[in-house]
């Protein structure tokens, strides 16, 4: 669904991502792995429309979205997470996420049509969806789900999830893995998940992505990237 | 929400007796107030999302020189002339807003952006003098008792026009207070790459809002001018009149509906009474005291004085409530 061909960006005389190319098919769990630095983030940048591309190609469904601004890739349904999770301290949870839901297609929803949407997609990652709950306050975990929940709200077919396990604790961690490994299973969303934490990953995952100074290093199975020398060198240093 | 329109009703009441209460001065002085409270308000409708313009001077300047230019020149009617006005001053809104928002020309910048906007309008009116008489001011010609050249020697009728605008300006409020783009606005003001992330187009909202303000402040500005029937530069344009825009809105509260309201009627009473006061002792005496009184009014009151006063019984009603 998602074809990323010869995608390069520069900032200056760094390359960040260089040359990297590869596909996501309908309905996969793609792991995007790799050190800091690696270039995972930029490149998650550069298909949620927040970076345009020094070179190459971005196709979703045969038409090219690189370069477009960012919301209108969450119109064209693709939504992403932030690492750092970034809620609308002034808006309360409900607003937060219906707001999401409003705009998210610009299909021109009621108020209280985005605001069922909205408290269906806080149901669905656990967080209450009454409308006095405010943002301030909200832990760690809480506002992961935030972040998926906003990003649900906007109904996207392809789900860019950045590290979105960063800051929990084990428990939280394996709930939010099966979290994104059910939202696949139950709406059909593909997804693209970048993590530092190889662990969890893999068990949810299909094919994973290996990045090492902006190049793709590895390609395949998730049991495959464990052994494979080159990404075992990058993850451990050579031995 | 529906206090709030019931007591902006009663003002409104309030405000339709008071012309046959006091003097021509009094009048005047309400006149002038429900102008700019109209004004203040337009600014109000960015400000409150943090989108702080020092430019709307320039805006009351364009409102009000286009009419009277272009009625004195070619005799055309304001009724023609100040949606003439008006769509100069959006002209200049997106030419400066559009590079703006595109390059996310925010905050400190955006504001010295928009000061220097209100400079050039001011310069630009100063060094067309063979045109617009410079610094000398310009005068509408007089038409007597008018409607075709939107003229009145009469205070009431332009007490009665004036109240209209303040009344629009509200209602431009209450809809966007009262809508998602407030949300929306809120969100950007807070975070623009969230806000687009979840679909919010930035670029179209800010451009939005601001187009809708400055038209706003344009119309104020033309109103004032068939009003006075004088225009100068120093007092339609530049950056006095902006930051006296800012500065009133701020102390009133940008934040509540009536909070520039307030503000109008806070610093144009007090400029007229401290002018009043020490007459011509004292020269400068009473800028000195009004200054210094917005400063503490905007360092110990940040939510302004409605938002304050809100605050306050918001805080006893509680209080009073658990006493029963």
């Amino acid at each position: 669904m998602l074809v990323v061909e010869g995608l390069s960006k520069r900032f200056g005389g760094f390359l960040a991502v260089d040359r990297i190319s590869f596909e996501v098919r309908q309905g996969e769990i793609l792991g995007l792995i790799g050190p800091n630095g690696s270039g995972k983030t930029t490149t998650f940048n550069l298909i949620a429309g927040n970076l345009r591309p020094t070179a190459g190609s971005i196709r979703l469904d045969g038409a090219e979205i690189g370069g477009l601004p960012a919301y209108a890739i969450c119109h064209r349904g693709i939504a992403r997470t932030f690492q750092i999770p970034r809620p609308f301290h002034k808006l309360s949870l409900l607003e937060n996420v219906a707001l999401a839901a409003f705009y998210g297609e610009m299909k021109g929803i009621s108020r209280a049509e985005a605001e069922r949407r909205a408290r269906q997609a806080l149901d669905l990652v656990g967080l209450p969806s009454d409308p006095s709950t405010r943002t301030a306050g909200l832990g760690a975990a809480a506002l992961k789900k935030l972040e998926l929940a906003r990003a649900l709200a906007t109904r996207p077919r392809l789900l860019l999830a950045d590290e979105s396990l960063g800051g929990l604790d084990a428990a939280e961690m394996e709930q939010a893995a099966d979290l994104l490994g059910s939202l696949r299973s139950r709406m059909g969303i593909t997804i693209i998940w970048v993590e530092h934490i190889m662990g969890v990953l893999m068990r949810i995952v299909d094919r994973v992505i290996v990045l090492d100074h902006g190049e793709k290093i590895f390609e395949g199975a998730p049991a495959q990237a464990a052994v494979d020398p080159r990404v075992v060198e990058v993850y451990l240093g050579k031995t | 929400m529906s206090r709030l329109g019931a007591s902006a009703f009663a003002l409104a009441a309030l405000a339709a007796v008071l012309p046959a209460a006091g003097p021509a001065y009094f009048l005047h002085l309400l006149i002038q107030i429900l102008i700019w409270a109209s004004v203040y308000t337009a600014w109000a409708l960015m400000g409150r999302f943090g989108f702080v313009s020092f430019g709307h001077g320039a805006f009351v300047g364009v409102g009000a020189y286009v009419p009277a230019l272009l009625w004195n020149y070619f005799g055309l009617t304001p009724w023609v002339g100040i949606p003439a006005g008006i769509a100069l001053a959006i002209l200049v809104a997106v030419v400066i807003g559009y590079p703006c928002f595109r390059l996310r020309v925010v905050g400190h910048y955006f504001a010295l952006v928009t000061l220097a906007l209100s400079q050039v309008v001011l310069l630009t009116l100063v060094a067309a003098r063979e045109i617009t008489g410079g610094s000398l001011g310009f005068t509408p010609k007089a038409a007597g008792h008018s409607w075709y050249a939107l003229q009145f020697p009469e205070k009431t009728y332009f007490y009665v026009i004036a109240l209209m605008l303040w009344l629009l300006a509200l209602s431009v409020w209450r809809w966007i207070d009262g809508g998602i783009n407030r949300e929306a606005l809120e969100a950007i003001s807070e975070d623009e790459d969230a806000a687009a992330a979840i679909g919010i187009d930035v670029l179209r909202e800010k451009l939005r809002i601001t187009v809708l303000s400055a038209a706003l402040t344009a119309l104020g500005g033309a109103i004032y001018g068939q009003y006075m029937m004088y225009l100068n530069p120093e007092s339609v344009s530049g950056i006095a009149v902006s930051l006296q825009i800012v500065f009133a809105a701020i102390a009133g509260g940008v934040y509540s509906l009536l909070g520039p309201t307030v503000g109008a009627l806070l610093t144009i009473s007090l400029t007229e009474g401290l002018r009043v006061w020490f007459g011509v002792t004292f020269i400068g005496a009473a800028n000195t005291i009004y200054g210094a009184l917005l400063v503490l009014c905007i360092i110990f009151m940040p939510q302004g004085i409605v938002g304050t006063l809100r605050r306050a019984m918001a805080a006893r009603a509680p209080k009073a409530a658990a006493a029963d």
